[in-house]
Order: C-alpha cells, then sequence, then structure tokens
C-alpha cells in the first residue's frame, strides 16, 4: 500500500524535479522577454515572449467568458429558477461536457471556422478554451451556489428584491469562494491545455496584433520544440515547460489565498 | 395640495423604477434561460457536426472496411482503422490496469491508514499532480521513460526498441489517470457510514478484512465510476500519447512496438489532412468514435455515481 503511495507520489517528484532540473537551468531573460529570431528552432538567439503572451492572450479571455457564460448557468439551475428535474439534466449534460476529450473541441472549432471561413486565429482559440473550460467552471460554482442557505435568498426577496438581482448580487457573494475556486481551476486547466488550441489558434512566432492573427503559447511551443535534434532547441523546451508549470502552480496556490480571502464575506 | 403632487411624483418614480427593475428581472432570466439551453444541447450540436461531416467517408467506404480493415494509406484511399482501434485499446487497456490497482491501493492508505496530518498534506499533492498540464507529461515522458524503455526494459525483453512505443504511452496515461482515481475514491471511502467499519470490526474481523470485505464491497460503485472516468481521460488523451507513442498506424506485434491511438492521429495528420481527398471525413469519423465511446463511458459512470450519492447521502 506505501509502495504504491510512493509511486504516485514518486512520479510527481520525478516530473517536478526534472522539468524544475533541467527548466531552470537553461531559463534566461533573453528567453521570457523576446519573440523568436530567424532560426530559433535551429538553436539561434530569441525567446518565447510570443508563446507566454499567446497563452496568456488565449486563457484569460477564455475564462472570462467562461465565467459569464457559466454564472448564467450555475443560478440557473438553483431552484428559484428551474425546476429541479430540469436541473438534473442541465448537470448531467455539462458533466458529460466535461468528459469531452479536448481535441474533440479542437475539431468542433475547426468545423466552425471553416464554416464562417476564417483561419486559425486567437478568437478561435480562445473559442476552443472557453468550451474546454465551460462545464469544469460551471459544475465548481453550482456546487457551491447549491451551498447557499434558503433563508439567506428569502431574506432579499422579503425586502423587495428581485430575484435576478438576489442571484446576482446575493447569491453570488455568498458563494464567491466556490466561484473564485472554480474558475481559477478552469484557467490552470486550459492554459496547460494543447489539443483544443493545436489547430485552432494555430502557431506563429509573432506577438498578436488582432483577434484574427494566429498565435503561439507555451503548450504549442513545447509540442514544437520536444523533438528537435539540437539538444540547445530541446532545453527549451524545458524551459517552457518550467514557466508553463511554474503559472500553473501559482494558480493553485492563487486558488487557495484567494478562496480563504473571499470567505470573509460570506454569511454562516 | 402641494405636498400631495411631490407624494404623487415620487409614488410614480418608484413605480417606474419598479418598472425598470421587473423588465431587467426578465431580460435577464430569459438570457440565463438561453444561455442554458444552448450550452446544454452544445453536445447534441457537436455530435450533429462530427456526424455530418463524416458522411463522406460512410458513402466512400463501408463500415466493416472502416472498421476492420488494417489497412491505413490515406494517400491511397485506404482507410482502415483496426490497427489504430487496437493500439487506441492497448494503450487505454495496459494504462487502467497499471493505474487501478495502484491508485486504489493508494486510497485505501491515504483513507484508513494515514494520520489526519498525513492526509492533509497527501491531498494538495493529489491535486498538484492532476492540474499538471498533459505536454508537460508528455514531455517528461520523452525525457524520462523513452531513454529508459530504450535501455533497459525493452533489452530485458529482448527487443529492440525506440522507446516511443505503446508500452511508454501507456505508462505516462497511467501517471494521469492515478490522480483521478485516488481522488474519487479517497471520497468514497471517507463517505462511508462508520457504524459499518465499527460494526465489522466489533465481531473480529481485522482491520484488512473490514477494508476488503466492507470498504471496498460498500463503495464498489464509486469505485467503477472512478475507473470509467479514468478510461474516459486516458482514452481521450492526445496530445501526451502522441508525443511517446510513436505514431506509426500499423498493429503492433509486441508492447515495445509503435502504435497510434485514435485522438493521436487526428493531432498528428491535422496539417496534412486538406490535400488528399477523404482524409478529412475519415478523421471527423475517428472523432466521432473517440466521442461516442467516451460519451457512453462517462454517462455509465454518472449515472453510477448519482445512485451512490442517493445511497449514501453525501
Amino acid at each position: 500500500m506505501i509502495s504504491s503511495l510512493i509511486i504516485v507520489i514518486g512520479s510527481l517528484v520525478i516530473i517536478v524535479g526534472l522539468i524544475v532540473f533541467n527548466g531552470a537551468s537553461s531559463i534566461s531573460l533573453e528567453m521570457i522577454t523576446q519573440t523568436p529570431s530567424g532560426g530559433y528552432y535551429l538553436g539561434k538567439g530569441g525567446g518565447i515572449l510570443n508563446a507566454i503572451l499567446g497563452s496568456l492572450f488565449l486563457a484569460l479571455p477564455a475564462t472570462a467568458f467562461a465565467y459569464l457564460i457559466g454564472l448564467g448557468i450555475a443560478l440557473f439551475l438553483q431552484r428559484d429558477f428551474s425546476h429541479p428535474k430540469i436541473s438534473i439534466f442541465i448537470r448531467l449534460s455539462l458533466d458529460i461536457l466535461w468528459g469531452i476529450p479536448s481535441i474533440i473541441y479542437g475539431i468542433f472549432c475547426l468545423m466552425i471556422m471553416m464554416l464562417l471561413g476564417i483561419g486559425t486565429s486567437l478568437i478561435a482559440g480562445i473559442v476552443a478554451l472557453t468550451l474546454l473550460e465551460l462545464p469544469i467552471i460551471t459544475r465548481y460554482m453550482d456546487e457551491s451556489i447549491k451551498m447557499v442557505p434558503h433563508g439567506l435568498k428569502e431574506g432579499a426577496y422579503s425586502l423587495g428584491s428581485t430575484r435576478f438581482e438576489t442571484a446576482l448580487k446575493v447569491v453570488r457573494k455568498q458563494a464567491a469562494p466556490g466561484i473564485m475556486a472554480g474558475v481559477l481551476l478552469g484557467l490552470g486547466r486550459g492554459i496547460g491545455d494543447a489539443a483544443s488550441i493545436l489547430f485552432t489558434a494555430g502557431f506563429s512566432d509573432n506577438i498578436p496584433e488582432s483577434i484574427f492573427d494566429s498565435t503561439a503559447s507555451l503548450p504549442t511551443m513545447i509540442y514544437h520544440l520536444y523533438s528537435s535534434p539540437i539538444p540547445l532547441v530541446r532545453e527549451r523546451a524545458y524551459a517552457a515547460a518550467f514557466i508553463l508549470l511554474l503559472i500553473v502552480f501559482s494558480i493553485s496556490i492563487l486558488s487557495r489565498y484567494l478562496s480563504r480571502k473571499l470567505t470573509k464575506h460570506v454569511i454562516v | 395640495m402641494k405636498d400631495q403632487s411631490y407624494d404623487n411624483n415620487k409614488l410614480i418614480d418608484i413605480k417606474y423604477d419598479m418598472n425598470k427593475r421587473r423588465i431587467r428581472d426578465f431580460i435577464g432570466i430569459k438570457l440565463m434561460q438561453i444561455i442554458t439551453i444552448i450550452v446544454s444541447t452544445l453536445f447534441v450540436l457537436i455530435f450533429l457536426i462530427l456526424f455530418s461531416k463524416s458522411i463522406p467517408i460512410f458513402e466512400n467506404v463501408s463500415l466493416t472496411d472502416l472498421l476492420f480493415s488494417s489497412l491505413w494509406n490515406p494517400e491511397k484511399g485506404e482507410f482502415g482503422l483496426l490497427p489504430i482501434i487496437t493500439g487506441t485499446i492497448f494503450v487505454t487497456g495496459i494504462s487502467l490496469f497499471i493505474a487501478v490497482p495502484i491508485s486504489l491501493l493508494s486510497a485505501v492508505y491515504i483513507s484508513e491508514y494515514a494520520h489526519k496530518k498525513t492526509r492533509s498534506f497527501l491531498r494538495p499533492f493529489i491535486d498538484v499532480l492532476a492540474g499538471v498540464p498533459s505536454v508537460v507529461y508528455g514531455l517528461c515522458a520523452f525525457l524520462f521513460l523513452v531513454p529508459l524503455v530504450k535501455d533497459f526494459i525493452a533489452p530485458r525483453f529482448g527487443i529492440e526498441s525506440t522507446g516511443l512505443c505503446i508500452f511508454t504511452a501507456s505508462i505516462t496515461l497511467s501517471v494521469m489517470v492515478f490522480p483521478i482515481i485516488i481522488s474519487l475514491c479517497v471520497e468514497s471511502f471517507r463517505s462511508i457510514p462508520i457504524e459499518l467499519k465499527e460494526a465489522s470490526l466489533s465481531v473480529g474481523a481485522t482491520k484488512w478484512e473490514t477494508i476488503r470485505k466492507v470498504i471496498l464491497r460498500a463503495s464498489a460503485p464509486s469505485v467503477i465510476t472512478a475507473v470509467l472516468l479514468g478510461f474516459g481521460r486516458a482514452f481521450g488523451e492526445t496530445i501526451a500519447v502522441n508525443m511517446v507513442v510513436g505514431g506509426i498506424p500499423k498493429i503492433p506485434s509486441t508492447l515495445f512496438h509503435p502504435g497510434q491511438t485514435l485522438a493521436s492521429l487526428i493531432a498528428s495528420a491535422y496539417g496534412e489532412m486538406m490535400s488528399i481527398p477523404l482524409y478529412e471525413s475519415a478523421l471527423m469519423f475517428v472523432a466521432l468514435i473517440l466521442f461516442v465511446v467516451v460519451l457512453i463511458f462517462n454517462l455509465l459512470g454518472i449515472i453510477l455515481l448519482r445512485k451512490v450519492k442517493r445511497r449514501w447521502n453525501y
């Protein structure tokens, strides 16, 4: 039993160790402040600023959209708005969406892009990531909104607020810690996913200037660099993975910190 | 008289304000309703689009050829998915075969044996493992497992291997599946009423017997759910598998030979698919298989989990 636990913990230690050990040594200021110059993939100078910014440009708007849409759904799932039997079906369909592999979202968005006649672009990547994050964020919000005591809502109703005002101003604040945890979990998932943005956001050496430009991202950058025969270029994949891991871990630490801080506004 | 008119104005104000709020309330709720309907029918839309896009391949290649022919040469118009389906089954099956016992035992340890402090320390560890992006798993497997398999494990069995093979992909996937199975199992073990355990211990069963015959049996449905959800993850995982599986669509003769999986095929073929007729449609069919299989397994898992939750009220 302990040995199997050691295998689990050990694999995590190996993963983090490998990335930190290999990545930290090859990271440099040049790497995070410059875009790739010509011949970067053959070992010449430059950095991966395009991928870092690309990842942020993709994941942050996607999380914001997923938050807005998800908030609407999660609030609607309350007994005040929809019949519990209908809510069960909506939750089921969200759970199904959660399980769909991210490559399917990528393909789905690619099809929509072909219908609309746009190529690989920032906007398509954002849509794909929004779809990927939406079920995660919504289900987390829903679980936390479910816990809001009914008396609190009734108090708001009795003071004359409408259902929509109660949902938006009372329920949302009461459920804030759970909502925040869900949003940050979704952000972490979105920023690390490669399969859904592989065809939708494409790849580019430049920082995107409009939402119709293709863009690189950290996961796709790693995917492009890892198999290079040149050791120096492979080192860069480890450095990119190190940055990605750093972002993901700081999101999860931030999530713990913020949900503790937001608990202040919660009425028990 | 003056007072009266002032009051009337105020009343009108309030009434007007109330109307505005009512309208906002109405619009807001309708908006929420529309969003909810769109999102909850999204999976139907995805299915329809994938299905309609894979119709051309159905018209040109028979379904039995598609599923059971072992020739995959899109350039020549041969779309036999058998090697890829076998590859997927091998990779997913082996990864679960490794992951299930290890995660079950870890879950038992975390929920039954570990000290409270150790547990609160171990749980974040599992969460962190779950949060590691799949491309990082792939990179680590490429850096660590591939040379290991190439130089040590495959020669042990007398096989020459490049390290990019079914076996490496399975190990990588099993590590990715650990956190899913562990966290679901720990949750379900902890939710079993303590009376059940105490009753078993009080009639003289040892702790291990209690775990085996009471806890594991009572939470069997959740364990199955955890395995099903883990299966869904392993089956659909794209990037990490793509990086280490080798990407050769042939039926592998040993575990140390390269293969290909459904999800990974889509990722590696997307660049070339536009230029070859029917290729795109064939890939859509692959995506459709992936979607339907994952859907069925997840649905089974979710329904099972709901039943258990109702039974133990958690």
